[in-house]
């Protein structure tokens, strides 16, 4: 991976376990050091040598959208710790409960700086088991991290009964169907399953399930943020993908929170990855699909007001 | 463009070991000193130097010289000065020990900086003045003449007076500022942007005249260092793949093209003006280093590139005899232009 510092972001809301987390991957013998960039008015206890404050200020770029947004406190730390070089081996960025990762994950694509030194590894949201159901009603930023998440942490699920706890999962899966989930009590999992994902390396985006394009059955409302799935069975024309895909998320990209897909491209062997963080799309040519596999191709998009008939008429219309 | 290769200096080039990334290279007085990323400065030439211990090993985040001395600030959030016999003072310290963001001094010995919104002004006598920026202060420069601060934020810079109980001033532009600098003339207030720009504001002469803005685009990245003509009749900046020099005669740049200089295939990362001729020592991503004349745009070869040994730091001396180069990877040198 060229030599770029791996980034973690770790969100969640108040009290999900995410100092519970951070404390336990710094203390785990691993024989790395890390740097670890905290809300300046965060949680305490942070047991590290490089520890930094930041204060989560959120720049809006000068195109007038308002998707488009950076942490500018990231950018300058960044530059700061990069001056460094070699002293960390990888850096952990912890938000408050109130963030929104959005801009966290922009900022490693939209500032030339950062993007070229360090690298976006895995947004991992912290949920506790116990109360996501009532944060996910009345906290809009609690829905945000789960929506975002590439790994969702849910934690806490001593607390919980298994029906309880396959309830909040369920309504997690409505908000995010891709994320790697994993259920924890004191956010006691192996490091690996949250360090080191390469969450946004086209190569490793995860196998898009077939049973995450079931939709459930659950009333939404307008402003809600939810998932949908398509899949089409077969090949997608290019030409008629490409400007689809660009025009939904230049028109669409504030409300698209993420979005990724693997595509079958008429006559062409290798598979068609794309993810994308509300305006900013990424795609490329990856592996060969295998002679095993079938040619579907498959997208998924998370929003809020999004119109689920009209993405999918759209997503459609490129068949080949 | 030239065809061939540029006219050559790099044997009056002497090394100097400093063993960590340049923040910031000076000149106190006669004698060389480099900032280092981990915390020290370098003081002296090749084989007379030493290594003062700073700001531990936290390391140093920014430096500037003015009137002999080099000013620090630190990961410790403490804020030194450095002198030629590399005598080390503390002159102020965060209360929380925050990350010192910017850091800008006066030839009189006053120094102003900033951890996160909060910007603290010291003056030559040691009273300390504060003051709460909109935002995080990204930038100080200190106006040549006066007690007065600029702070770039977001969405514009203040205009401050640490001494007198004038309010401060809002020089409004939309998006986040990153680096200010004054013209020597202190007619002109110039930042660079996070959107690979730069803004200047044309500073009313009475009170009752409109401020003038300047919007100077068109860099493929991030302008992170420039330089005034002596004259200051020039501003060079970097974040282009040549030098981009702006024209501030009269009115400012509005309206007129700037030059370019030592276009290559690297982006500048430094610029010096030399302090007495229209000559522009500019460093490169890829550790080139070369001399500019701005009148014809001839080039003289100082440093060819080295891999990974980008430049960090350029600083003439004050009778533009000698110039001292600082790069990422802790090479340094110390130009002597031939009699
Ligand atoms: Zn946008």
């Amino acid at each position: 991976m060229s030599g770029k510092i791996p980034v973690t972001v770790l969100t969640g809301y108040l009290g999900a376990g995410k100092t519970t987390l951070l404390n336990r991957i710094l203390s785990e013998p691993h024989g790395k050091k890390y740097a670890v960039i905290v809300n300046e008015f965060g949680e305490i206890g942070i047991d590290n040598d490089l520890v930094v404050g930041a204060d989560e200020e959120v720049f809006e770029m000068n195109n007038g959208c308002i998707c488009c947004t950076v942490r500018g406190d990231l950018i300058r730390i960044i530059d700061g710790l990069m001056k460094r070089k070699g002293t960390f081996d990888a850096i952990i960025v912890e938000t408050t409960g109130l963030a929104d990762p959005a801009p966290v994950a922009q900022t490693f694509f939209m500032d030339q700086d950062v993007g070229e030194r360090a690298r976006l590894d895995a947004v991992v949201t912290v949920a506790d088991a116990k109360h996501l159901t009532e944060r996910l009603k009345d906290a809009p930023e609690a829905k945000n991290q789960i929506a975002f998440a590439d790994v969702i942490i849910l934690n806490k699920t001593d607390l919980v009964t298994a029906a309880e706890l396959d309830a909040v999962e369920a309504m997690i899966r409505t908000l995010n169907p891709t994320a790697k989930l994993h259920r924890t009590t004191k956010c006691a999992l192996p490091i690996a399953d949250v360090l080191d994902r390469n969450a946004f390396d086209l190569d490793r985006i995860l196998e898009i399930e077939p049973d995450f394009l079931e939709e459930g059955h659950h009333h939404h409302h307008a402003d809600d943020i939810r998932a949908m799935s398509f899949e089409i069975r077969g090949d997608v024309d290019p030409d008629k993908f490409m400007p689809w895909i660009q025009e939904l998320t230049q028109v669409q990209g504030p409300d698209i929170l993420r979005c990724k897909g693997i595509l079958a491209f008429r006559n062409e062997p290798k598979r068609f990855v794309f993810q994308g963080v509300h305006m900013i799309l990424d795609g490329d040519l990856q592996r060969d699909w295998r002679s095993d596999e079938a040619r579907v191709s498959r997208a998924v998009f998370i929003g809020r007001n999004l119109d689920r008939d009209a993405i999918r008429k759209g997503f459609f219309a490129t068949a080949a | 463009m030239n065809v061939t290769a540029p006219a050559s200096l790099t044997q009056h080039v002497a090394a100097i070991e400093a063993g960590e990334h340049v923040i910031a290279a000076a000149w106190l007085g006669q004698v060389p000193a480099l900032a280092l990323s981990d915390g020290a400065v370098m003081v002296g030439a090749q084989g007379d130097q030493s290594r003062v211990e700073v700001h531990g090993s936290g390391g140093l985040l920014a430096a500037v010289a003015a009137g002999g001395h080099l000013f620090t600030g630190g990961c410790d959030g403490r804020v030194c000065s450095i002198d030629a016999h590399g005598q080390m003072k503390e002159l102020a310290r965060d209360a929380k020990g925050g990350w010192i963001d910017a850091i800008a001094a006066t030839p009189a010995g006053a120094v102003a900086f900033s951890v996160g919104k909060r910007v603290t002004a010291r003056d030559e006598k040691g009273g300390l003045k504060q003051c709460e920026a909109p935002s995080t202060a990204q930038g100080l420069a200190f106006t040549p003449k006066g007690y007065r601060l600029v702070i770039a934020h977001y969405n514009g810079a203040t205009l401050w007076f640490p001494n007198t109980s004038t309010p401060t001033q809002l020089l409004a532009w939309k998006g986040a500022h990153l680096d200010a600098t004054v013209s020597p003339d202190g007619r002109f207030v110039v930042t660079s942007m996070q959107e690979n720009a730069l803004h200047g504001w044309r500073l009313p002469a009475k009170p009752t005249d409109e401020v003038a803005h300047m919007r100077m685009s068109g860099y493929p990245a991030k302008t992170r260092s420039f330089s005034w003509s002596h004259d200051g009749n020039w501003l060079a900046t970097s974040g282009a793949e040549a030098v981009i020099i702006w024209p501030f005669q009269g009115d400012g740049p509005m309206g007129k093209a700037p030059r370019e200089c030592g276009v290559r295939r690297a982006k500048v990362t430094q610029v010096a003006f030399h302090p007495g001729a229209y000559v522009i020592a500019a460093g490169y991503e890829d550790g080139c280093i070369l001399l500019l004349r701005l009148t014809d745009g001839s080039e003289l070869l100082a440093r060819p590139a080295v891999k990974g040994s980008g430049i960090t730091a350029l600083c003439w001396n004050k009778p533009g005899k000698s110039l001292l180069f600082g790069c990422a990877d802790g090479q340094a040198g110390l130009l002597t232009l031939p009699a």
